[in-house]
């Protein structure tokens, strides 16, 4: 019963600070409101019993969220929402598509007999989901983590301006890159 | 494992948080008033005089300020500092043994990412904003060394729980097993605490960065919050590295806060020893030196683990 | 506690980050929306673990893909982002129509 009172307003929360996210005028209260949203989902994963996951959730999007908000405040032309305006568009329809989408969902949801089973879930999630990694599932495991470097090199590529012509040269022959900043290394 | 704790544990983390906090208060105190040559005993009470003053102190308002994230700001540095220290073991004694707790505590102090970006955003000035930011990076700098860090010790142990990584150090601390990783996790640990050589997010040269626009009860929460901070981050690097409540004579919940006292001083002693480093330059240290070596760190510790 | 509640509040959530997604002109808020829907992707991939098949460990790996799958999308977009605002000066979706295959 109490787990249930719980699940009731995470979820409730959940969705409410999700809308909040395209209702509020300032970028950094829908940022915030949406990692708001991921950690009041991350309560009934862990009512679930996957306290790895739901932790792991928590973390990353936290992490995830303040990366975001950088480029929030960078990319919108009024960031604080001091002087309110609307950048939507087609609000009508989208707004009959998504409600549309949820009925279905929800039709879908309930109407569907979801098959049932009683197997108890292992005594350590955590453990059971690190051995499937590592064991039969490896093949997901590798495939992430190609695509996670892909990820990197690829948003690398895509965001920065200076090439190695930039810094050492046209002839790559400079002996010190010629960087707006100097790091730390000493180079 | 750890004894299941009592229900008045609960009220033991913050009394023993707030305690270590006006120490490490107290003991920055001193050493500026050593550096000043003033007598340092007035450092012993400065922490006291100063949080008498901000309580009575008028709270100053910019115009235009987003209250409600500056407020929660405020409050999320101590209470995340707070939420992290749950999974601490003192001796044999835990308020709350995570299965996970390796990772719980991560979440929670990466927390003060959003907290400091909220304070330096929230309170309309260009000083805390710049701060904030300052903060963000130099977050994306220590965060990975301070994972592996953590993943090394974690790995070291075989498990996530905070009491059992303290209990697989009996024979051999994990300092000395692994001490790239113990030196990463203090520099990050500094880092988080945006204290010592790291302090650049609320620079002098920002007027105070992040920090800049607070007054009153606000920076006494505040300023609070970042010594327990670092209380926290001092106690977590016990069970982590320096072998939990293991020791001679003295009782296991005795040694482990003689042990957090001990890297409390040192982190403090740092803070006001070493010049500040530029979080960019931090950055690529961070990234080119730190990275590879606590990697390696990890990689030498597994073979270990496997041979052992 | 049932598995159609936590269907439910996937789909909520789902229909939340389809109707950001749908109707923001800004690639930022746009990616919002993305996340939202993968979250709801999350919430709905523990339940069908923990209710239909919690002695196998495939729903969790599901959800570990899915929080890859989130961290990838924001890695690219706000990538993308920044390229397109480089070249272009585009922040808003609209601006970026011309981008389409020509009919």
């Amino acid at each position: 019963m109490a787990e249930l009172v719980v699940f009731a307003i995470c979820a409730a929360s959940a969705v409410a600070s999700g809308i909040a996210v395209f209702v509020v005028d300032s970028m950094a209260r829908a940022t915030f409101a949406l990692l708001a949203s991921f950690v009041f989902t991350a309560v009934p994963i862990l009512l679930l019993g996957l306290s790895y996951l739901g932790v792991l959730v928590v973390l990353m999007m936290v992490m995830e969220m303040m990366i975001m908000v950088i480029f929030m405040v960078m990319y919108m032309m009024n960031p604080a929402g001091l002087m309110p305006m609307t950048m939507v568009h087609n609000k009508a329809g989208a707004l009959a598509i998504s409600v549309g989408t949820f009925v279905a969902l929800a039709a879908g949801v309930l109407l569907v007999p979801w098959p049932t089973s009683t197997a108890a879930p292992p005594a350590d999630p955590t453990l059971a989901l690190g051995e499937a990694i590592m064991g039969e599932k490896m093949l997901v495991m590798m495939l992430v983590g190609m695509v996670l470097f892909a990820t990197m090199v690829a948003s690398i590529v895509l965001a920065t301006h200076r090439g190695r012509y930039a810094r050492y040269g046209d002839d790559l022959r400079r002996k010190h890159p010629d960087d707006p900043i100097r790091g730390g290394v000493g180079r | 494992m750890g004894d299941p704790a009592p229900l008045w544990s609960v009220l033991v983390i913050p009394v023993l948080l707030g305690v270590f906090a006006y120490g490490a208060a107290a003991g920055s105190a001193t050493l500026r008033a050593h550096a000043a040559g003033t007598p340092r005993a007035s450092g012993i009470a400065a922490p006291a005089r100063s949080a008498a003053r901000l309580l009575v102190q008028r709270r100053r308002v910019v115009l235009g300020t987003d209250a409600l994230l500056l407020r929660l700001g405020g409050t999320l540095v101590p209470v995340a500092a707070a939420l992290s220290a749950l999974v601490i073991p003192l001796g044999g004694f835990v308020v709350s043994d995570l299965s996970v707790g390796v990772v719980w505590f991560n979440a929670m102090e990466v927390v003060i990412w959003a907290a400091v970006w909220m304070l330096g955003w929230g309170a309309n000035s260009v000083w805390g904003l710049i701060g904030g930011y300052r903060f963000l990076v130099q977050g994306v700098a220590y965060e990975l060394p301070h994972m592996f860090a953590l993943i090394t010790a974690a790995l070291g142990a075989g498990s996530l729980r905070v009491t059992d990584i303290a209990a697989a150090q009996q024979g051999l601390w994990f300092a000395v097993l692994m001490p790239v990783a113990f030196v990463a996790y203090l520099v990050s640990a500094l880092a988080m605490a945006f204290w010592g050589p790291f302090d650049q997010p609320v620079g002098r040269d920002l007027a105070g960065g992040a920090l800049a626009e607070l007054s009153g009860v606000d920076r006494l929460v505040v300023g609070a919050g970042r010594y327990v901070l670092l209380s926290v981050v001092a106690a977590m690097a016990v069970p982590l590295f320096l072998g939990g409540g293991a020791g001679l004579l003295l009782p296991a919940w005795a040694w482990s806060l003689v042990k957090t006292a001990a890297v409390l001083a040192l982190l403090v002693w740092l803070g006001h020893r070493l010049p500040t480093v530029r979080m960019e330059r931090f950055t690529e240290i961070g990234w080119v030196v730190l990275i590879p070596a606590t990697l390696l760190q990890a990689l030498l510790v597994a073979i270990f683990v496997l041979l052992g | 506690m049932i598995l159609e509640l936590f269907l439910l509040l996937a789909a909520a959530l789902f229909a939340v980050g389809l109707f950001g997604a749908l109707s923001q002109q800004s690639i930022v808020m746009i990616m919002m929306g993305l996340e939202l829907m993968i979250n709801a992707i999350i919430v709905a991939a523990a339940a069908f673990w923990f209710y239909t098949s919690a002695d196998r460990p495939d729903g969790q790996v599901l959800v570990l893909v899915a929080i890859t799958a989130m961290a990838v999308e924001m890695a690219m977009g706000f990538a993308v982002t920044t390229a397109i605002f480089r070249s272009r000066d585009v922040d808003v979706v609209d601006s970026a129509g011309d981008l389409k295959d020509a009919p």
